[in-house]
């Protein structure tokens, strides 16, 4: 798995990150679509990530730049940092690509806004969108 | 009527593009219109415009919601925060500007803060490979002017510095380069086929985490050996071809970015770059660069590297001097070792672009965020502090990712009482000195600019 930018993040970014733009943006996950098939999973459905750390519910689809087959890229934002690892191997950086997730259909999961994630997380979401 | 502000810098990523034109309206109040710049910075300019721009300060209440306070209110609860703290970390910085920057200094060494940057979680590896190996670079001016082979290795400047290319590295026709495009060679290394890699004349799609072994290759083609037949998922023939062209080069130009600093390797990656750049001297002209992610986040590299003498992780708890060692002084690892007990988010969302779990830790003590908008740090935050947006409504000195200094502009007006980020953390210090009984020690460049009764106190 790899978190990277996009031109599309970094304009919804800009508009406010409570913006349904940013939601549309980064709560997605680009995959190989051989590695779709494989998975049984649909493009534009629901999937269920899992690393080292956590766990996010994102959209699959097939990637607007080209993932080789086992590579798999969420866009930074709120939902790649749900997986990301903290660990820096002692740079201060923590590893935003390059760690092994586990990625299964969840098509009837909802995929939570960015407000709901990091208040959630912190004992503050109250509900609602 | 409608004027036009010629030459504006663009407070988005690291190209700080200072050919902007902007419409605004006749009382400088409204953007209209943004000529020149990539949609980002466009979206950025408009959203300056939003009329629910925080303007005031809010405080967390005890059932959880956020009532908004006076500016006085706000910066008494920060300067209190941070002196009770026994370590607070003050952590941001992307998108200030080097006033901001510089103001921060007394507060951290009042606090015995720890002081960190966007850099912590971006190119910190590169500052450390930099102090091992050296940094053989220049300027985009001389990227624009002589390199006839470009090389992008871990970066994806049609995303995340839409303009770079247009201006400093593929299509500009420089003072050598006059055929533009038509005269480079455009190498791209990275594990996907990105929109970068699609205007490259070479892609190599490296395997995902394997680019020292690829840059290692490359020194030892370079250096006349025999290498394996496949490196890091390349053929060889490729990495031969590839490195035949950079050695041919009147001047080869290597950009690199996340793709090396976040991997496996970080520092080590980029340590090894600079390397390949340095045997690349041996044959022809080469230089090397990192595409920086914020307009101003090569400024605390800078101004704290004059204050303190360390550009980013830098402990001052110990009280007489600073002290800096990534891994043990770094924002993230200070949180999930939960060794600091109050943070501060100024010009950055480290709620967004953190890994969550830090987040969680840093929120069990006192979080303030010091931010011009509502973002995810201002919505789990004790205190939201808003100020003017650095390049919009605040003038000041700017890095570009090439740490050449810009002055960027204000196009309009900043929203009535809402102060930027240098006024705010002047008054916080000022009011950590209240607290402490102690004197303000202000710099000579501030005595009569803003100051003029606080220089009477000093000496």
């Amino acid at each position: 798995m790899i978190t990277q930018r996009s031109v599309e993040e970094g304009a919804a970014m800009e508009q406010g990150k409570t913006n349904p733009n940013y939601f549309v943006a980064c709560s997605i996950c680009e995959m190989n679509p051989e590695d779709m098939k494989k998975l049984g999973i649909w493009k534009n459905t629901n999937v269920r990530v899992t690393s080292e750390c956590g766990t996010v519910i994102v959209k699959a689809i097939v990637p607007t730049q080209y993932c080789p087959p086992g590579l798999a890229h969420i866009r930074q934002g709120v939902w790649a940092n749900q997986v990301v690892p903290p660990r820096t191997q002692s740079t201060g950086t923590p590893q935003y690509s390059g760690f092994p997730v586990t990625i299964e259909p969840a098509p009837n999961e909802r995929i939570k806004t960015a407000l709901e994630l990091v208040q959630g997380a912190v004992g503050l979401w109250k509900g609602g969108n | 009527m409608v004027k036009t502000i010629k030459q504006v810098g663009c407070p988005y990523c690291g190209c700080s593009c200072d050919d902007i034109e902007v419409d605004v309206s006749d009382d400088e109040t409204k953007i209209l219109e943004v000529r020149n710049a990539c949609i980002i910075g466009t979206n950025l300019f408009h959203h300056a415009n939003d009329p629910t721009r925080p303007k005031l300060p809010r405080l967390r209440q005890p059932d959880g919601s956020m009532k908004e306070i006076s500016y006085d209110e706000a910066v008494d609860w920060a300067a209190k925060a941070l002196l009770k703290a026994k370590k607070p970390l003050i952590y941001g910085f992307g998108s200030t500007n080097c006033e901001g920057m510089s103001a921060i200094g007394r507060i951290a060494e009042k606090a015995g803060a720890v002081l960190d940057n966007c850099a912590t979680i971006c190119h910190g590896p590169s500052f450390l490979a930099i102090f091992d190996n050296g940094y053989p670079s220049c300027t985009l001016g001389e990227a624009k002017n002589r390199a006839d082979v470009v090389v992008f290795w871990g970066c994806n400047p049609m995303h995340a510095h839409p303009r770079h290319t247009s201006r400093y590295s593929i299509f500009p026709r420089g003072y050598f380069t006059q055929k533009g495009q038509m005269q480079r060679t455009i190498l791209n290394i990275d594990p996907r086929e990105t929109d970068t890699a699609k205007l490259a004349d070479v892609h190599l799609m490296v395997q995902q985490g394997h680019d020292y072994e690829l840059f290692d290759a490359f020194r030892t083609v370079l250096r006349g050996h025999d290498i394996p037949d496949m490196v890091a998922g390349i053929p060889k023939e490729t990495i031969q071809k590839s490195a035949e062209i950079m050695k041919k080069a009147r001047f080869c130009m290597i950009f690199f970015g996340m793709g090396c600093t976040h991997s496996d390797g970080h520092n080590h990656n980029v340590d090894i770059a600079i390397s390949l750049t340095r045997d690349l001297n041996t044959h022809t002209k080469a230089s090397i660069m990192a595409m920086r992610g914020h307009y101003n986040i090569a400024g605390p590299g800078q101004v704290w590297s004059w204050q303190f003498g360390f550009p980013y992780c830098i402990d001052l708890s110990k009280g007489t001097h600073a002290h800096m060692n990534p891994g043990e002084t770094s924002s993230v690892d200070l949180a999930m070792r939960d060794e600091v007990d109050c943070f501060v988010n100024i010009g950055a969302d480290a709620g967004a672009h953190f890994p969550i779990q830090p987040v969680q830790h840093l929120k069990k003590h006192p979080f303030i965020t010091i931010d011009p908008n509502f973002n995810m740090a201002s919505e789990i935050s004790d205190l939201h502090i808003p100020v003017r947006i650095a390049g919009v409504d605040e003038p000041g000195v700017v890095y570009r990712m090439d740490n050449v200094p810009i002055q960027f502009k204000a196009v309009i007006k900043g929203l009535p009482g809402v102060p930027s980020d240098e006024q705010v953390m002047d008054r916080i210090y000022e009011r950590m000195c209240e607290l402490t009984e102690t004197k303000p020690v202000w710099l000579a460049a501030k005595e009569d600019r803003k100051y003029p009764e606080s220089s009477a106190k000093v000496n």
